[in-house]
């Protein structure tokens, strides 16, 4: 246990921690608005994540070719913006065929909420899966030398060519803020401003909210819940396509199984804020983040994890329902 | 329902119909062959490439843990996507106490191990079965990562180098001598197979009863004979005031409440009786053939594993959880040839199997009439379609 | 009565599916190994490692290795050798039933593998009960050849060679004075990192371990920039090690960053981007000669990698004891205990405990974006 460490570097654990809970917030909202329209668990929503970040990773090889470079953050800033672009049109492209194939005809059927999630876990596999053999799949449509550069090593760590070398701004307490992390924090928060205020003031997201407190009642209104169901994902896609950029400029490296660890700590920060609740999902991934690094900082990188997953047992204790509790239906506008 | 379901109604219906000692010499003449498996090798069913007696242990440890999960998801509804948790701390258990710290025989362990998850079980329910289902689900899934990562990282037992030398359960006969003698009291070869025609085998022999590492066969006899015993608790309980509170509380938890079912009491204690049996599976697999654990044993997916394998064969059957068990140890290992396609065809299979059979490959008969007359109902009612369909 | 006829075809239907499939599966296990003359008896080399999943490439580098040896094998001799490869995935898990299968082949004369340590100790009794000789060319934690398994055997230098000879390098020619030990909690990384830290002694001045998978690294940074260590050594794989390396020097870091044998592969490069350059990735392993890798190319049609030329050198001390006249697995036991020869990855020949008795561990440098495979320091 080593405390004066915290104390010491308070400011860096902190302002690092917060980057990366801006991220997991980002992906905590998919589940969290999935659960609040289906109570469902989207468990495959960390893949949705995942190829995010390869459509990020993707565009960078297409304009940069493969030979690795450092950049600052403003010199990329055209390229990042295109491949946010990319991102959240694949990612939200994977949560809308998530919703397709694997939600809705279970619905359609009525099937058991447990069978929902086995369909999930299926597609979680399936899709990790199918990207780790990308290089066979386009091995089998006669492409796999033109795309050499986006399939090899399908199974392998695969990295972004350009690395974003941070670029100090201000100075706290003798920690040098890195551009970087306030760009992913400023970011997220406008990411989550934007889709809160999109669920709270326009017609598709009372829609949303309808659907959440009652979707029997809300049909009856003339909502149409097949409509909001998909729009949900794709909302949730979208966020997670932002997550994936901000992850790529800050880690620059995915894998075919890199959604797996985020997704369950995304999960774990939606339902530490509260699962449903769009501002405890904020709320819940800047906690994790923090109290991860805190936890790392006092008991050892390696109980960084524990200490996420102790602190969620010890607020669901306290306050059973996480710590804001409110569900996405009562969000009052 | 599906034709699985009538057929073996009727096989069902045929059996009943047979007089009592008939019934009984089929069970045992069935229950036989299940023992034989591993030695008859008989065609198609037997996986190439790896070996027969391993996978058919596989498959046996996986029906036991299933069959314990079962309980705590079939019967109590109560979705745990940690049961690894459990699994592992049987086996550390059995680990720490045949080997690590102390070198006690495995049948005086294994008690042990089962009553210390029973007891994890209920300091972890304790606390958690109080809140929502779903939130029960993120819970124990962190409280299967805290235990993996406390055993990756924990000196006291053994860290990331695991276990070593865990004995096995004792021989019948004499103790083997590595690498010559072979022990025991005699060998069973095994067949193999040339189309239909079978002759013997002498190059895969089990000596009986040798837990050795050189075959697995033993092993698989011993999961088998747990899990035939836990299948005759499992059905002696189920069939009791205990299943019924748990039917009460799964379908409708304030109603059961109201009835004055204690259903926090009976939530836990099926908590507590699926880690047991998870325990159980875990110090089973502690001594088995290679007597070696280490945390990678033990990692999340397991979990997973483990709770697809008790939906896809129906949630709350038991037989069901044995099904589905079997299924998912044994078509990764049986199709090794499709090798890098495995995983991948593994998950289009669960996503598939719910929009075709949505309770699962065999679900309880409960279940099967609960939907009959809520399809009746809602029929009765004029709404046939789910409420999502009505725009 | 209708339904009845509908299941028997259905099960017929899926028992000829099933026999189509048996007979596809057994194939590419059993066509390999034929004999050309009427004397001869069957007899195959078993290869034991991750073919699939995600340390699948080493374990093809490996069955390539053997691959070229038992084809070079096959070209003058009288009995043909055929390779049956078991694939583990690199689970410890998978690898008994695996064992299994292997010691019950009684075409089987001996074993190149298995590829990791987990499955090294989860097999390694089957093996030694069953009197099945193996060679692994790539197993190196330093527990496996103190469990007392005669016949188990590794052509390469265990942990603690690498170990002791990168705190030396270290020390000696970085010159560093405050090292930051770090590893990734696994076994290998463990043991390793574990004999770095004890070798250096008071000039390991901080030690943390992270997670298998973890991508954020920020804690750890902050504790070796806080430490003002002038060195970094990981206990790890490269993906880790290369995210590592790239965090510090994003933080500012300037010290020398050193791995292991897990990280020296070209896409630890890949990962850190231009913050792998100077880094120092040691390995128990000389480079493969040029006439070498052009052979395995040829013969695979796969470049040859990590553990390729340790696979070969394995699989042809199995072919060496069968030219001798060996057929018996004690006397092949035998041979390679007595064995002595140089293979194309160094001079070889065993302790009593299975260890290679001469080792040379090479530091590795990355230079400008590229990790310099040719041209290694032997660490004396």
């Amino acid at each position: 246990m080593n405390f004066s460490f915290l104390v010491n570097h308070i400011v860096e654990l902190s302002i690092t921690g917060l980057a990366l809970g801006a991220i997991y917030a980002l992906i905590a909202l998919g589940y969290t608005m999935v659960y609040g329209v289906l109570q469902l668990i989207n468990f495959a929503h960390s893949e949705v994540f995942m190829y995010g970040t390869f459509a990020v990773a993707w565009v960078f090889v297409f304009v940069h070719g493969t030979t690795s470079v450092n950049q600052t953050l403003g010199g990329t800033a055209g390229l990042l913006l295109l491949s946010l672009l990319a991102a959240m049109a694949m990612s939200a492209a994977i949560a809308m065929l998530l919703e397709r194939v694997a939600y809705r005809p279970l619905l359609k059927r009525k099937a058991p909420r447990l069978m929902a999630l086995i369909s999930a876990i299926g597609a979680s596999f399936a899709l990790s899966e199918l990207m780790g053999l990308r290089d066979r799949v386009v091995g089998w449509v006669g492409l796999r030398d033109d795309l050499d550069n986006y399939v090899s090593k399908a199974r392998d760590v695969y990295t972004n060519p350009v690395t974003i070398q941070p670029q100090t701004v201000f100075t706290v307490g003798g920690y040098g803020v890195k551009d970087v992390d306030i760009m992913v924090i400023v970011a997220s928060l406008l990411m989550m401003v934007a889709l809160d205020q999109f669920v709270r003031r326009t017609r598709f997201g009372r829609g949303i909210r309808a659907v959440a407190q009652d979707p029997e009642s809300a049909a009856l209104m003339g909502v149409n819940a097949t409509r909001v169901i998909r729009g949900t994902f794709i909302l949730g896609g979208i966020m997670a396509g932002a997550a994936a950029t901000l992850y790529m400029v800050k880690i620059g490296s995915t894998r075919q199984n890199a959604g797996f660890i985020f997704g369950v700590k995304a999960f774990t920060a939606a339902v530490l804020g509260g699962i449903g609740n769009l501002r405890g999902a904020l709320l819940g991934g800047l906690v994790l983040g923090v109290a991860e690094n805190y936890g790392a900082a006092i008991f050892g990188t390696q109980w960084k994890d524990v200490v996420a997953f102790v602190l969620l047992i010890l607020i669901l204790l306290v306050r059973p329902s996480g710590i804001l509790g409110e569900s996405l239906g009562k969000a009052r506008a | 329902m599906g034709v699985v379901r009538e057929n073996l109604d009727r096989v069902a219906r045929r059996y009943r119909a047979l007089p009592g000692p008939a019934r009984v010499a089929l069970v045992v003449l069935l229950v036989v062959l299940v023992y034989l498996l591993p030695l008859l090798r008989p065609p198609i069913i037997t996986t190439n490439q790896i070996d027969f007696g391993g996978v058919m242990f596989a498959i046996a440890a996986f029906a036991l843990v299933a069959v314990g999960l079962n309980v705590v998801i079939g019967y109590a509804g109560l979705l745990d996507l940690g049961y690894v948790g459990f699994y592992a701390v049987g086996a550390y258990t059995t680990g720490v106490l045949t080997s690590y710290h102390a070198h006690w025989a495995f049948f005086l362990a294994l008690p042990v191990a089962i009553a210390v998850t029973m007891v994890t079980g209920v300091l972890l329910g304790w606390p958690t079965l109080r809140v929502r289902g779903d939130y029960l689900a993120i819970v124990t899934l962190g409280f299967g990562e805290i235990i993996r990562i406390a055993v990756t990282n924990v000196e006291w037992v053994g860290a990331a180098r695991g276990i070593k030398d865990i004995p096995h359960p004792p021989n019948i006969g004499p103790d083997p001598e590595p690498p010559f003698g072979d022990g025991g009291l005699f060998t069973i070869p095994s067949l193999q197979w040339d189309g239909i025609v079978p002759s013997l085998d002498s190059g895969r022999e089990t000596t009986f009863l040798v837990f050795g590492a050189v075959s697995a066969v033993p092993y698989y006899w011993l999961v088998l004979s747990f899990l035939i015993l836990i299948l005759f608790a499992d059905r002696l309980i189920k069939d009791s005031r205990v299943g019924r509170a748990w039917e009460a509380t799964r379908e409708d938890e304030d109603a059961a409440e109201h009835m004055g079912v204690p259903t926090f009491k009976f939530k836990l204690l099926a908590f507590a009786l699926g880690a047991a049996v998870g325990g159980l599976s875990g110090s089973l697999y502690a001594s088995s053939q290679s007597g070696y654990i280490n945390p990678q044993s033990f990692p999340l997916l397991l979990s997973i594993l483990f709770v697809a394998a008790v939906i896809v064969g129906g949630a709350g059957n038991r037989w069901g959880a044995i099904i589905g068990g079997t299924l998912v140890a044994y078509l990764p290992e049986r199709f090794r040839e499709f090798a890098d396609f495995r995983l991948l065809v593994f998950g289009l299979a669960l996503m598939i199997l719910p929009v075709y059979r949505s309770q699962g490959l065999l679900p309880p008969r409960r279940t099967i009439r609960a939907r009959a007359a809520a399809e009746e109902i809602e029929h009765l009612e004029g709404r046939d379609e789910a409420p999502t369909e009505v725009v | 009565m209708n339904r009845t006829t509908r299941v028997w075809r259905a099960g017929a239907v899926v028992l000829a599916a099933g026999l189509a499939l048996t007979a596809c599966g057994s194939d590419d296990s059993s066509g390999d190994g034929s004999s050309s003359g009427g004397d001869c008896t069957e007899q195959n080399l078993a290869f034991l490692g991750a073919l699939t999943g995600d340390a699948g490439a080493l374990g093809v580098n490996m069955a390539n290795g053997i691959q070229l040896a038992v084809d070079e094998y096959n070209e003058d001799a009288e009995c043909e050798v055929g390779l049956k490869k078991f694939d583990s995935q690199g689970s410890p898990d998978k690898a008994p039933a695996l064992a299994t299968e292997i010691v019950g082949d009684d075409t089987i004369i001996g074993l190149v593998g298995p590829g990791f340590s987990g499955e090294s100790l989860a097999t390694g009794k089957t093996f030694f009960e069953a009197g099945l000789p193996s060679i692994s060319p790539s197993a190196t934690n330093v527990t496996i050849t103190e469990q007392g398994w005669t016949t188990w055997h590794r052509v390469i230098g265990n942990d603690n060679a690498q170990g002791a000879a990168d705190a030396k390098y270290l020390t000696d020619t970085v010159g560093a004075s405050k090292v930051y030990v770090i590893d990734d909690a696994q076994d290998y990384s463990k043991g390793l990192a574990t004999v770095v830290k004890d070798t250096l002694g008071d000039t390991a001045v901080g030690y943390d371990e992270i997670q298998v998978g973890q991508t954020d690294m920020s804690a750890t940074v902050t504790k070796v920039t806080a430490a003002k260590s002038d060195a970094v050594f990981y206990g790890g794989y490269y993906t880790e090690a290369g995210l590592l390396v790239k965090q510090l020097r994003q933080a500012g870091w300037r010290g020398t960053f050193m791995s292991g044998d897990g990280a020296e592969d070209p896409a630890f490069v890949k990962v850190a981007g231009q913050a792998g350059n100077g880094a120092v990735l040691s390995a128990p392993a000389a480079p493969a000669p040029e006439d070498f890798a052009a052979k395995v190319k040829d013969d695979t049609g796969s470049e040859a990698g990590l553990y390729t030329t340790q696979s070969y050198d394995a699989a042809n001390i199995f072919l060496e004891a069968l030219k001798a006249g060996n057929t018996e697995p004690k006397d092949i036991n035998d041979f390679i205990g007595s064995y002595s020869g140089d293979g194309v990855s160094g001079p070889i020949s065993f302790d009593d405990k299975g260890d290679i008795e001469t080792s040379t561990i090479y530091a590795y440098m990355v230079k400008d974006g590229e990790l310099d495979t040719e041209n290694p320091t032997a660490i004396e």
